[in-house]
Protein backbone atom coordinates (compact mmCIF):
# COMPACT_ATOMS: atom_id res chain seq x y z
CA UNK A 1 0.00 0.00 0.00
CA UNK A 2 1.56 3.24 -1.13
CA UNK A 3 -0.80 5.54 0.79
CA UNK A 4 -0.34 9.22 0.01
CA UNK A 5 2.91 10.34 -1.58
CA UNK A 6 3.75 14.00 -1.06
CA UNK A 7 6.03 15.54 -3.66
CA UNK A 8 7.55 18.59 -1.97
CA UNK A 9 7.01 21.63 -4.18
CA UNK A 10 9.30 24.52 -3.36
CA UNK A 11 8.58 26.30 -6.62
CA UNK A 12 11.65 25.23 -8.58
CA UNK A 13 10.19 23.83 -11.76
CA UNK A 14 8.46 20.87 -13.29
CA UNK A 15 7.21 18.34 -10.75
CA UNK A 16 4.54 17.14 -13.13
CA UNK A 17 6.80 14.33 -14.41
CA UNK A 18 7.52 12.94 -10.94
CA UNK A 19 3.85 13.02 -10.01
CA UNK A 20 2.69 11.39 -13.27
CA UNK A 21 5.32 8.67 -12.97
CA UNK A 22 4.27 7.89 -9.38
CA UNK A 23 0.64 7.69 -10.47
CA UNK A 24 1.62 5.53 -13.43
CA UNK A 25 3.27 2.92 -11.18
CA UNK A 26 0.21 2.77 -8.94
CA UNK A 27 0.57 5.31 -6.14
CA UNK A 28 -2.85 5.61 -4.52
CA UNK A 29 -2.67 9.37 -4.08
CA UNK A 30 -0.02 11.87 -5.08
CA UNK A 31 0.01 15.45 -3.82
CA UNK A 32 2.40 18.09 -5.12
CA UNK A 33 2.57 20.54 -2.26
CA UNK A 34 4.54 22.77 0.06
CA UNK A 35 1.79 22.68 2.69
CA UNK A 36 3.20 21.56 6.05
CA UNK A 37 -0.01 19.78 7.04
CA UNK A 38 -0.17 17.74 3.85
CA UNK A 39 3.50 16.78 3.97
CA UNK A 40 3.20 15.81 7.63
CA UNK A 41 0.12 13.69 6.91
CA UNK A 42 1.61 11.91 3.87
CA UNK A 43 2.82 8.32 4.09
CA UNK A 44 5.81 8.88 1.82
CA UNK A 45 7.77 11.93 0.74
CA UNK A 46 9.56 12.72 -2.51
CA UNK A 47 12.09 15.56 -2.37
CA UNK A 48 12.85 16.57 -5.97
CA UNK A 49 14.89 19.42 -7.31
CA UNK A 50 15.91 21.07 -10.53
CA UNK A 51 17.81 24.23 -11.28
CA UNK A 52 20.53 26.08 -9.46
CA UNK A 53 21.35 25.03 -5.88
CA UNK A 54 21.46 28.55 -4.39
CA UNK A 55 17.87 29.33 -5.43
CA UNK A 56 16.75 25.86 -4.38
CA UNK A 57 18.28 26.17 -0.90
CA UNK A 58 16.81 29.65 -0.44
CA UNK A 59 13.30 28.39 -1.25
CA UNK A 60 13.70 25.20 0.80
CA UNK A 61 14.56 27.31 3.85
CA UNK A 62 12.02 30.05 3.19
CA UNK A 63 9.20 27.50 2.96
CA UNK A 64 10.57 25.46 5.93
CA UNK A 65 10.81 22.37 3.74
CA UNK A 66 14.05 21.51 5.57
CA UNK A 67 12.19 21.14 8.86
CA UNK A 68 9.46 19.03 7.25
CA UNK A 69 12.09 16.83 5.68
CA UNK A 70 13.85 16.35 9.02
CA UNK A 71 10.54 15.53 10.64
CA UNK A 72 9.73 12.91 7.99
CA UNK A 73 13.20 11.40 8.24
CA UNK A 74 13.90 11.26 11.94
CA UNK A 75 10.65 11.51 13.89
CA UNK A 76 8.04 10.13 11.53
CA UNK A 77 10.53 7.75 9.88
CA UNK A 78 8.63 7.74 6.60
CA UNK A 79 10.17 6.54 3.34
CA UNK A 80 11.81 9.53 1.65
CA UNK A 81 13.13 9.65 -1.92
CA UNK A 82 15.38 12.57 -2.91
CA UNK A 83 16.02 13.19 -6.61
CA UNK A 84 18.83 15.08 -8.41
CA UNK A 85 19.23 18.53 -6.84
CA UNK A 86 17.08 17.18 -3.98
CA UNK A 87 19.91 14.70 -3.31
CA UNK A 88 22.55 17.43 -3.62
CA UNK A 89 20.62 19.58 -1.13
CA UNK A 90 20.99 16.82 1.49
CA UNK A 91 24.78 17.16 1.51
CA UNK A 92 26.97 19.49 3.58
CA UNK A 93 27.77 22.00 0.88
CA UNK A 94 27.99 22.54 -2.88
CA UNK A 95 30.59 24.25 -5.06
CA UNK A 96 27.82 25.58 -7.32
CA UNK A 97 27.05 29.32 -7.41
CA UNK A 98 30.37 30.11 -5.73
CA UNK A 99 29.69 27.86 -2.73
CA UNK A 100 26.39 27.14 -1.02
CA UNK A 101 25.68 25.61 2.39
CA UNK A 102 23.25 22.71 2.19
CA UNK A 103 21.24 20.70 4.73
CA UNK A 104 24.05 18.43 6.03
CA UNK A 105 21.61 15.56 6.44
CA UNK A 106 24.24 13.37 4.77
CA UNK A 107 27.79 14.69 5.34
CA UNK A 108 29.57 15.11 2.02
CA UNK A 109 30.44 17.42 -0.83
CA UNK A 110 28.90 18.44 -4.15
CA UNK A 111 31.61 19.28 -6.69
CA UNK A 112 31.79 20.34 -10.33
CA UNK A 113 32.77 17.63 -12.81
CA UNK A 114 35.75 19.74 -13.78
CA UNK A 115 37.14 21.10 -16.97
CA UNK A 116 38.41 19.53 -19.09
CA UNK A 117 36.85 16.19 -18.19
CA UNK A 118 38.14 12.96 -19.73
CA UNK A 119 37.30 9.29 -19.48
CA UNK A 120 39.84 6.52 -18.79
CA UNK A 121 40.75 6.39 -22.51
CA UNK A 122 41.45 10.12 -22.72
CA UNK A 123 38.20 10.88 -24.59
CA UNK A 124 36.80 14.33 -23.88
CA UNK A 125 33.54 14.29 -21.89
CA UNK A 126 30.89 16.99 -22.15
CA UNK A 127 29.41 18.76 -19.12
CA UNK A 128 26.53 18.60 -18.15
CA UNK A 129 26.61 14.83 -17.78
CA UNK A 130 23.44 14.45 -19.84
CA UNK A 131 21.90 11.18 -20.94
CA UNK A 132 21.71 7.49 -20.09
CA UNK A 133 24.53 6.07 -18.02
CA UNK A 134 25.05 2.77 -16.21
CA UNK A 135 24.48 2.62 -12.49
CA UNK A 136 26.54 0.07 -10.58
CA UNK A 137 24.54 -1.28 -7.65
CA UNK A 138 27.25 -1.05 -5.00
CA UNK A 139 25.11 -2.85 -2.44
CA UNK A 140 21.69 -4.49 -2.38
CA UNK A 141 18.72 -2.31 -1.55
CA UNK A 142 14.94 -2.71 -1.65
CA UNK A 143 14.75 0.02 -4.31
CA UNK A 144 16.98 -1.96 -6.68
CA UNK A 145 14.61 -4.92 -6.66
CA UNK A 146 13.83 -6.16 -10.17
CA UNK A 147 16.40 -3.80 -11.74
CA UNK A 148 19.44 -5.52 -13.29
CA UNK A 149 22.83 -4.27 -12.09
CA UNK A 150 24.41 -1.77 -14.51
CA UNK A 151 21.03 -0.66 -15.87
CA UNK A 152 21.03 2.73 -17.53
CA UNK A 153 19.28 5.70 -15.91
CA UNK A 154 18.81 9.24 -17.20
CA UNK A 155 21.19 11.81 -15.70
CA UNK A 156 21.44 15.54 -16.22
CA UNK A 157 23.80 17.40 -13.88
CA UNK A 158 27.07 19.34 -13.83
CA UNK A 159 27.84 18.81 -10.13
CA UNK A 160 28.27 15.45 -8.45
CA UNK A 161 27.98 14.08 -4.93
CA UNK A 162 30.58 12.33 -2.79
CA UNK A 163 29.33 11.19 0.62
CA UNK A 164 31.87 11.06 3.46
CA UNK A 165 30.52 7.79 4.82
CA UNK A 166 31.19 5.42 1.92
CA UNK A 167 28.96 2.76 3.48
CA UNK A 168 25.96 4.89 2.48
CA UNK A 169 26.68 4.54 -1.26
CA UNK A 170 24.03 2.35 -2.89
CA UNK A 171 24.90 3.10 -6.51
CA UNK A 172 27.76 4.66 -8.43
CA UNK A 173 28.28 6.05 -11.93
CA UNK A 174 31.45 6.58 -13.97
CA UNK A 175 31.84 9.86 -15.83
CA UNK A 176 35.47 10.93 -15.75
CA UNK A 177 35.20 10.47 -11.99
CA UNK A 178 33.31 7.93 -9.91
CA UNK A 179 30.25 9.78 -8.63
CA UNK A 180 27.65 8.69 -6.08
CA UNK A 181 24.56 7.86 -8.14
CA UNK A 182 22.50 6.73 -5.15
CA UNK A 183 22.84 7.01 -1.38
CA UNK A 184 20.74 5.18 1.17
CA UNK A 185 20.43 5.41 4.93
CA UNK A 186 17.57 3.92 6.95
CA UNK A 187 14.33 5.30 5.47
CA UNK A 188 16.08 7.66 3.03
CA UNK A 189 17.06 6.89 -0.57
CA UNK A 190 18.64 9.59 -2.73
CA UNK A 191 19.26 9.37 -6.48
CA UNK A 192 21.31 11.67 -8.69
CA UNK A 193 19.53 10.34 -11.78
CA UNK A 194 15.89 10.98 -12.66
CA UNK A 195 13.86 7.79 -12.11
CA UNK A 196 10.78 9.57 -13.50
CA UNK A 197 12.61 9.97 -16.83
CA UNK A 198 14.39 6.62 -16.86
CA UNK A 199 11.75 4.52 -18.58
CA UNK A 200 11.52 0.88 -17.43
CA UNK A 201 14.33 0.92 -14.86
CA UNK A 202 13.21 4.25 -13.42
CA UNK A 203 9.57 3.26 -13.17
CA UNK A 204 10.59 0.02 -11.42
CA UNK A 205 12.56 2.05 -8.86
CA UNK A 206 9.51 4.27 -8.21
CA UNK A 207 7.31 1.18 -7.91
CA UNK A 208 9.77 -0.20 -5.36
CA UNK A 209 9.67 3.13 -3.51
CA UNK A 210 5.89 3.19 -3.13
CA UNK A 211 6.00 -0.38 -1.78
CA UNK A 212 9.05 0.16 0.42
CA UNK A 213 8.73 -0.52 4.15
CA UNK A 214 12.14 0.35 5.55
CA UNK A 215 12.76 -1.38 8.84
CA UNK A 216 14.35 1.25 10.97
CA UNK B 1 31.52 1.63 -20.76
CA UNK B 2 29.92 5.02 -20.25
CA UNK B 3 27.31 7.45 -21.36
CA UNK B 4 25.17 6.17 -24.26
CA UNK B 5 24.80 8.18 -27.45
CA UNK B 6 21.17 9.22 -27.74
CA UNK B 7 18.67 8.65 -30.54
CA UNK B 8 15.94 11.29 -30.58
CA UNK B 9 12.86 11.06 -32.83
CA UNK B 10 11.44 14.50 -33.62
CA UNK B 11 7.76 15.35 -34.07
CA UNK B 12 6.86 18.47 -36.05
CA UNK B 13 3.49 19.54 -34.73
CA UNK B 14 1.04 22.06 -36.19
CA UNK B 15 -2.15 22.84 -34.28
CA UNK B 16 -1.84 19.68 -32.24
CA UNK B 17 -1.26 17.37 -35.24
CA UNK B 18 1.98 15.81 -36.41
CA UNK B 19 2.87 17.05 -39.89
CA UNK B 20 5.40 15.59 -42.33
CA UNK B 21 3.26 12.48 -41.82
CA UNK B 22 3.86 9.38 -39.83
CA UNK B 23 3.35 5.98 -41.31
CA UNK B 24 3.68 3.25 -38.72
CA UNK B 25 1.98 0.10 -39.90
CA UNK B 26 -0.07 -0.44 -36.77
CA UNK B 27 -0.96 3.08 -35.73
CA UNK B 28 -4.59 4.17 -35.58
CA UNK B 29 -4.15 7.88 -36.10
CA UNK B 30 -1.04 8.94 -37.96
CA UNK B 31 -1.38 12.55 -36.88
CA UNK B 32 -1.82 12.16 -33.13
CA UNK B 33 1.37 13.32 -31.38
CA UNK B 34 0.45 11.57 -28.14
CA UNK B 35 0.04 8.21 -29.84
CA UNK B 36 3.25 8.67 -31.82
CA UNK B 37 5.24 9.75 -28.76
CA UNK B 38 3.93 6.71 -26.88
CA UNK B 39 5.10 4.52 -29.75
CA UNK B 40 8.62 5.95 -29.70
CA UNK B 41 8.71 5.61 -25.91
CA UNK B 42 7.85 1.91 -26.29
CA UNK B 43 10.47 1.47 -29.02
CA UNK B 44 13.21 2.64 -26.63
CA UNK B 45 13.85 6.16 -27.94
CA UNK B 46 16.21 7.98 -25.57
CA UNK B 47 14.33 11.27 -25.70
CA UNK B 48 11.60 12.87 -27.76
CA UNK B 49 11.70 16.33 -29.32
CA UNK B 50 8.44 18.11 -30.01
CA UNK B 51 8.80 20.97 -32.47
CA UNK B 52 5.80 23.27 -32.51
CA UNK B 53 5.36 24.95 -35.87
CA UNK B 54 1.93 26.38 -35.06
CA UNK B 55 1.60 29.98 -36.15
CA UNK B 56 -1.60 31.04 -34.39
CA UNK B 57 -1.93 32.03 -30.75
CA UNK B 58 -4.96 29.79 -30.36
CA UNK B 59 -2.99 26.86 -31.70
CA UNK B 60 -0.34 27.41 -29.03
CA UNK B 61 -2.84 26.56 -26.31
CA UNK B 62 -3.44 23.28 -28.09
CA UNK B 63 0.31 22.71 -27.92
CA UNK B 64 0.33 23.10 -24.14
CA UNK B 65 -2.44 20.50 -23.81
CA UNK B 66 -0.61 18.12 -26.14
CA UNK B 67 2.61 18.47 -24.14
CA UNK B 68 0.64 17.75 -20.96
CA UNK B 69 -0.88 14.64 -22.51
CA UNK B 70 2.50 13.35 -23.70
CA UNK B 71 4.16 14.03 -20.35
CA UNK B 72 1.51 11.95 -18.57
CA UNK B 73 2.45 8.85 -20.54
CA UNK B 74 6.02 9.18 -21.69
CA UNK B 75 8.71 8.57 -19.08
CA UNK B 76 11.75 9.66 -21.05
CA UNK B 77 12.93 13.27 -21.45
CA UNK B 78 10.79 15.53 -23.60
CA UNK B 79 12.12 18.67 -25.29
CA UNK B 80 9.70 21.26 -26.63
CA UNK B 81 10.76 23.89 -29.16
CA UNK B 82 9.24 26.37 -31.56
CA UNK B 83 7.90 29.81 -30.78
CA UNK B 84 9.58 30.11 -27.37
CA UNK B 85 10.14 33.85 -26.88
CA UNK B 86 10.21 34.61 -23.17
CA UNK B 87 10.90 33.26 -19.69
CA UNK B 88 7.12 33.02 -19.35
CA UNK B 89 6.86 30.79 -22.46
CA UNK B 90 9.55 28.55 -20.97
CA UNK B 91 7.77 28.35 -17.64
CA UNK B 92 4.51 27.43 -19.41
CA UNK B 93 6.15 24.53 -21.25
CA UNK B 94 8.06 23.26 -18.21
CA UNK B 95 4.87 23.37 -16.16
CA UNK B 96 3.07 21.48 -18.92
CA UNK B 97 5.62 18.69 -18.48
CA UNK B 98 8.51 19.49 -20.82
CA UNK B 99 11.91 18.60 -19.39
CA UNK B 100 13.82 20.91 -21.71
CA UNK B 101 12.88 23.86 -23.86
CA UNK B 102 14.59 24.72 -27.10
CA UNK B 103 15.13 28.40 -27.94
CA UNK B 104 15.90 29.39 -31.52
CA UNK B 105 15.09 32.80 -33.07
CA UNK B 106 14.44 34.49 -29.72
CA UNK B 107 18.07 33.84 -28.72
CA UNK B 108 19.21 35.71 -31.82
CA UNK B 109 16.97 38.71 -31.09
CA UNK B 110 17.76 38.64 -27.38
CA UNK B 111 20.78 36.55 -26.31
CA UNK B 112 20.27 37.58 -22.68
CA UNK B 113 17.10 35.47 -22.67
CA UNK B 114 19.36 32.40 -22.60
CA UNK B 115 21.23 33.69 -19.56
CA UNK B 116 18.05 34.63 -17.69
CA UNK B 117 16.36 31.33 -18.50
CA UNK B 118 19.41 29.33 -17.50
CA UNK B 119 19.73 31.14 -14.18
CA UNK B 120 16.04 30.77 -13.47
CA UNK B 121 15.43 27.17 -14.54
CA UNK B 122 18.96 25.70 -14.73
CA UNK B 123 21.17 25.03 -17.73
CA UNK B 124 19.95 21.42 -17.87
CA UNK B 125 16.64 22.47 -19.41
CA UNK B 126 17.83 25.17 -21.82
CA UNK B 127 18.60 23.94 -25.34
CA UNK B 128 19.67 26.46 -27.95
CA UNK B 129 18.67 25.50 -31.50
CA UNK B 130 21.00 26.65 -34.27
CA UNK B 131 19.96 26.56 -37.93
CA UNK B 132 23.18 26.76 -39.93
CA UNK B 133 23.88 27.06 -43.64
CA UNK B 134 27.23 26.76 -45.39
CA UNK B 135 28.50 30.09 -46.76
CA UNK B 136 32.15 29.59 -47.65
CA UNK B 137 34.68 32.40 -47.44
CA UNK B 138 36.06 33.93 -50.64
CA UNK B 139 39.19 31.81 -50.25
CA UNK B 140 37.01 28.69 -50.08
CA UNK B 141 37.43 28.10 -46.34
CA UNK B 142 34.29 26.42 -44.98
CA UNK B 143 32.15 28.68 -42.84
CA UNK B 144 28.59 28.32 -41.55
CA UNK B 145 26.17 31.10 -40.87
CA UNK B 146 22.93 31.15 -38.87
CA UNK B 147 19.76 31.52 -40.92
CA UNK B 148 16.24 32.20 -39.67
CA UNK B 149 12.79 31.85 -41.26
CA UNK B 150 13.30 28.24 -42.26
CA UNK B 151 16.68 28.93 -43.82
CA UNK B 152 15.63 31.91 -45.95
CA UNK B 153 17.00 34.82 -43.94
CA UNK B 154 20.74 35.20 -43.26
CA UNK B 155 21.79 36.79 -39.97
CA UNK B 156 25.51 37.30 -40.62
CA UNK B 157 26.22 35.37 -37.40
CA UNK B 158 28.93 32.71 -37.52
CA UNK B 159 27.39 29.44 -36.30
CA UNK B 160 30.47 28.17 -34.43
CA UNK B 161 31.10 31.47 -32.63
CA UNK B 162 27.39 31.61 -31.77
CA UNK B 163 27.43 28.13 -30.25
CA UNK B 164 30.36 29.13 -28.04
CA UNK B 165 28.55 32.29 -26.96
CA UNK B 166 25.34 30.39 -26.16
CA UNK B 167 27.28 27.89 -24.04
CA UNK B 168 28.86 30.81 -22.15
CA UNK B 169 25.44 32.37 -21.56
CA UNK B 170 24.24 29.14 -19.96
CA UNK B 171 22.80 26.85 -22.63
CA UNK B 172 22.91 23.22 -21.47
CA UNK B 173 22.85 21.71 -24.94
CA UNK B 174 22.97 22.69 -28.63
CA UNK B 175 20.51 21.38 -31.22
CA UNK B 176 22.30 21.90 -34.51
CA UNK B 177 20.32 21.69 -37.74
CA UNK B 178 21.95 21.97 -41.15
CA UNK B 179 19.56 23.93 -43.36
CA UNK B 180 21.44 22.68 -46.45
CA UNK B 181 20.68 19.11 -45.50
CA UNK B 182 17.30 19.28 -43.75
CA UNK B 183 14.84 17.14 -45.70
CA UNK B 184 17.44 15.95 -48.24
CA UNK B 185 18.18 12.51 -46.77
CA UNK B 186 21.83 13.06 -47.77
CA UNK B 187 23.19 12.86 -44.22
CA UNK B 188 24.31 15.42 -41.67
CA UNK B 189 26.57 18.33 -42.65
CA UNK B 190 29.54 16.83 -40.81
CA UNK B 191 31.83 19.86 -41.14
CA UNK B 192 29.70 22.15 -38.99
CA UNK B 193 28.81 19.31 -36.62
CA UNK B 194 32.49 18.62 -35.97
CA UNK B 195 33.38 22.32 -35.73
CA UNK B 196 30.72 22.96 -33.09
CA UNK B 197 31.22 19.77 -31.07
CA UNK B 198 34.93 20.60 -30.87
CA UNK B 199 34.27 24.21 -29.91
CA UNK B 200 31.88 23.70 -26.97
CA UNK B 201 31.93 21.59 -23.81
CA UNK B 202 28.16 21.08 -23.70
CA UNK B 203 26.43 18.21 -25.57
CA UNK B 204 25.47 18.69 -29.22
CA UNK B 205 22.52 17.07 -30.99
CA UNK B 206 22.99 16.71 -34.75
CA UNK B 207 19.93 17.22 -36.93
CA UNK B 208 18.97 17.62 -40.56
CA UNK B 209 19.41 15.24 -43.46
CA UNK B 210 19.23 11.73 -42.02
CA UNK B 211 18.32 9.26 -44.76
CA UNK B 212 19.76 6.00 -43.46
CA UNK B 213 21.37 4.45 -40.40
CA UNK B 214 24.93 5.03 -41.59
CA UNK B 215 24.17 8.77 -41.42
CA UNK B 216 23.50 8.41 -37.69
CA UNK B 217 26.82 6.58 -37.24
CA UNK B 218 28.66 9.27 -39.23
CA UNK B 219 27.09 12.06 -37.16
CA UNK B 220 28.44 10.45 -34.00
CA UNK B 221 31.81 9.05 -35.14
CA UNK B 222 32.78 11.73 -37.67
CA UNK B 223 30.72 14.69 -36.49
CA UNK B 224 31.34 14.00 -32.80
CA UNK B 225 27.65 14.47 -31.92
CA UNK B 226 26.42 13.35 -28.50
CA UNK B 227 22.93 12.67 -29.83
CA UNK B 228 21.29 12.33 -33.23
CA UNK B 229 17.83 13.56 -34.12
CA UNK B 230 15.73 12.26 -37.00
CA UNK B 231 12.13 12.44 -38.13
CA UNK B 232 11.23 10.85 -41.42
CA UNK B 233 13.34 7.67 -41.27
CA UNK B 234 11.44 6.70 -38.13
CA UNK B 235 8.04 8.18 -39.01
CA UNK B 236 7.66 6.23 -42.21
CA UNK B 237 8.72 2.98 -40.63
CA UNK B 238 11.83 2.71 -42.82
CA UNK B 239 13.72 1.98 -39.63
CA UNK B 240 12.67 1.44 -36.04
CA UNK B 241 14.55 2.89 -33.08
CA UNK B 242 15.75 -0.61 -32.03
CA UNK B 243 17.13 -1.23 -35.56
CA UNK B 244 19.02 2.06 -35.35
CA UNK B 245 20.46 1.11 -31.96
CA UNK B 246 21.59 -2.30 -33.18
CA UNK B 247 23.30 -0.65 -36.16
CA UNK B 248 25.05 1.89 -33.95
CA UNK B 249 26.16 -0.84 -31.53
CA UNK B 250 27.59 -2.86 -34.46
CA UNK B 251 29.70 0.19 -35.24
CA UNK B 252 31.14 0.33 -31.75
CA UNK B 253 28.85 3.08 -30.44
CA UNK B 254 27.43 2.76 -26.93
CA UNK B 255 23.65 2.83 -26.89
CA UNK B 256 20.95 2.12 -24.34
CA UNK B 257 19.52 -1.22 -25.35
Amino acid sequence: MSGTVAVIDYGMGNLHSVASALEHVGAERVVVTCDAGEIRAADRVVFPGVGAIRDCMAEIRRLHCDELLQLALTEQRKPVLAICVGMQALMTDSEENGGVSCLNIIPGRVRHFGHPLQDADGQRLKVPHMGWNRVRQVRPHALWQGIPDDSRFYFVHSYYVTAEDRSLVAGSVEYGVTADAALARDNLFAAQFHPEKSHTAGLQLLRNFIEWNPAC
Amino acid sequence: MGLAKRIIPCLDVDNGRVVKGVNFVDIRDAGDPVEIARRYNEQGADEITFLDITASHQGRETTVHTVEAIAREVFIPLTVGGGIRSVEDIRTMLNAGADKVSINTAAIHEPELVRRASQRFGAQCIVVAIDAKRVDDVDGQPRWEIFTHGGRKPTGIDAVAWAVKMAELGAGEILLTSMDRDGTKNGFELGVTRAITDAVDIPVIASGGVGNLQHLVDGILLGGADAVLAASIFHFGEYTVPQAKIYLAEHGIEVRS
